[in-house]
């Protein structure tokens, strides 16, 4: 195969793997009057933003909850997942090798099978409806993936350091925070995006775990853009306002994205 | 003793450190997981919680049960055309890529990004694109279509094969992350090994036929493992594109509606607990093999 002829294959994906985007940002900032069927393809005669105005305020709510649920909850579950992979990696104990797997199996469960007893015992103890619950449940589930990033990056770490740290007398508690910590902040960052990715899209969670006022942006963007009768210009304005805070992460911090992705699959 | 002592002193706040996180996983895991599946034993729905038990009732009325059978219908004709579309256009791409193009950093973005876009706005655009009006109304993929001269109906909502259509929008949300395993499986395989094979004359289709096919296998597996779970666990995107639709319903969806609209609470516990053992077939001989492979090597 010819160089060439790779190179327009890949592009010609490449303009499939755009062609949603294109249709959302033409059909976004079309004014409402010229959004037709027949249209669909063709560029906006002049760019409207009276979409984006029209759903933003049906959105800001979910947007403001789904900010303040994915900070604390990636960030958390990001520092228990270092501690965790710190210890399964550097600072091992008898058992250690069983507890790995079962910490991992987490990561694949399907959330169908623990939604039920999870909504029960979330109303039991009064955090059911809110965004405490919420958080909570995110830096659960977060944990298996965010132990398997930290633990993965501390395997590959020199065995001296921390010997020299121990022999130097420090304990585990020091070593963790004066060592391993700083250096593992590219870790942290993988950790931080995929879970702040992976709150963010949530929906399950979101649909049952909380009431109207609490939402998380999926949900409210499910609400507002979900049902038939909603124009579609107003439906594509508000996808891309939802996906706007994930999209900005990615094309900033893409190549951390990249090992994140790469840590889904077992491998550091 | 006293040996074990200082060696537990050693080891002990490593095991301290770890087990809140244990505790958290122990309850929201393995302690809902097993609770669940005593609830599909009980006889609970409606509101008010009820725990009489009724054996495997509910199984053998799903067993029997016509939108079950559906919906496992459904879920088999998606896991098929899902893995088998983003497999091939994943390694494709991947094997493309591999001896390196231009721009390739903007054509892996390109291909990637869909990953981070919630499957809620992925459904919502992908339902335009998709959707199943005729004639005047013809939008979307449909138009492409009949550009290029088909006038198919194999994604309209009313075909037999509806479900195989929210592949395409999975399978684009999807394809980029398998091309980014197998790419990564690909750059993985030392270049000597290849050299090799070349200066004992291999021509470079038998290069990748007879050196880097064998050594794939590994990566090939774990991206089958991946996208079978995902698969089997697919929720969001069916539901933003077509809730209620019974063409498009699968056991994961039905689970939802069962228990969260229908109040059925045993039932819908009954239909997760078939899943979850769907999945655990596919994953625990994963884990198991990955980690004693990872041991192996170490």
């Amino acid at each position: 195969m010819t160089r060439l002829f790779r190179q327009l294959v890949l592009f010609g994906f490449a303009v499939f793997f755009l062609m949603p985007v294109y249709v959302l940002l033409v059909t976004a900032f079309k004014s409402p009057g010229e959004v037709d069927v027949v249209h669909m393809w063709s560029l906006p005669r002049s760019l409207s933003i009276e979409n984006f105005t029209t759903v933003w305020p049906k959105l800001e709510n979910g947007m403001v909850n789904s900010l303040m649920l994915a900070i604390p909850a990636s960030l958390i579950s990001s520092f228990l997942g270092a501690a965790n992979g710190f210890v399964l990696a550097k600072w091992r104990f008898p058992g250690a090798d069983i507890v790995f797997p079962v910490i991992l199996f987490g990561m694949f469960i399907p959330y169908q099978a623990v939604i039920i007893p999870m909504s029960a015992l979330m109303s039991d103890i009064g955090l059911k409806g809110g965004l405490d619950g919420l958080i909570l449940l995110h830096i659960v589930y977060g944990l298996p993936i965010t132990t398997l990033i930290f633990r993965n990056y501390y395997i590959g770490l020199s065995e001296e350091v921390i010997e020299a740290a121990r022999v130097d007398g420090a304990g585990m508690l020091r070593t963790f925070a004066y060592i391993a910590l700083p250096l593992g902040l590219p870790a942290f960052a993988v950790s931080m995006i995929w879970q702040f990715t992976s709150a963010w899209n949530d929906f399950l969670f979101g649909i049952i775990m909380t009431r109207t006022e609490f939402w998380p942006v999926t949900v409210a963007l499910n609400n507002v853009a979900g049902a038939q009768t909603v124009p579609f210009n107003q439906a594509m304005a508000s996808a891309f306002l939802a996906s706007l805070p994930t999209l900005l992460v990615y094309l900033l911090l893409g190549r951390f994205f990249m090992r994140g992705l790469m840590a889904g699959a077992l491998k550091g | 003793m006293s040996n074990f002592k200082r060696r537990a002193r050693r080891w002990a706040p490593g095991l301290l450190l770890v087990s809140p996180s244990l505790v958290l996983l122990g309850v929201f895991v393995y302690g809902f997981i097993g609770w669940n599946i005593k609830i599909s034993v009980t006889d609970w729905k409606g509101q008010l919680e009820t725990d009489n038990y009724v054996g495997l009732f509910w199984y053998k009325q799903l067993f029997a049960d016509e939108t079950f059978h559906n919906d496992i219908r459904n879920l088999l004709i998606f896991t098929v055309v899902f893995i088998g579309g983003a497999v091939i256009v994943g390694l494709l791409l991947a094997l493309l890529m591999d001896k390196g193009v231009r721009g390739e950093n903007v054509l892996r973005s390109i291909y990637l990004f869909p990953m981070g876009i919630s499957f809620i706005a992925t459904a919502i655009v992908w339902r335009w694109l998709l959707n199943s009006d005729e004639g005047e109304g013809t939008t979307g993929v449909n138009d492409i279509l009949g550009w290029i001269g088909i006038h198919s109906d194999w994604h309209k909502a009313d075909s037999q094969w509806a479900i195989s259509a929210i592949a395409l929008p999975a399978g684009w949300a999807l394809s980029g992350y398998v091309m980014a395993l197998f790419l990564a499986g690909l750059r993985g395989i030392p270049e000597d090994l290849r050299e090799a094979a070349r200066v004992d004359g291999a021509s470079e289709f038998h290069v990748y036929w007879h050196v880097v096919r064998p050594m794939m296998l590994p990566v090939f597996m774990s991206v089958l493992v991946i996208l079978a779970h995902i698969s089997l666990k697919t929720f969001d995107l069916i539901y933003g594109i077509a809730p209620l639709d019974p063409r498009t319903e699968t056991p994961a969806i039905f689970m939802y509606l069962t228990a969260f609209r229908g109040y059925f609470y045993a039932r819908g516990a009954a239909i997760a607990t078939l899943l979850f053992f769907a999945i655990a077939a596919v994953i625990v001989p994963y884990i198991w093999y990955s980690i004693r492979k990872e041991r192996t090597a170490r």
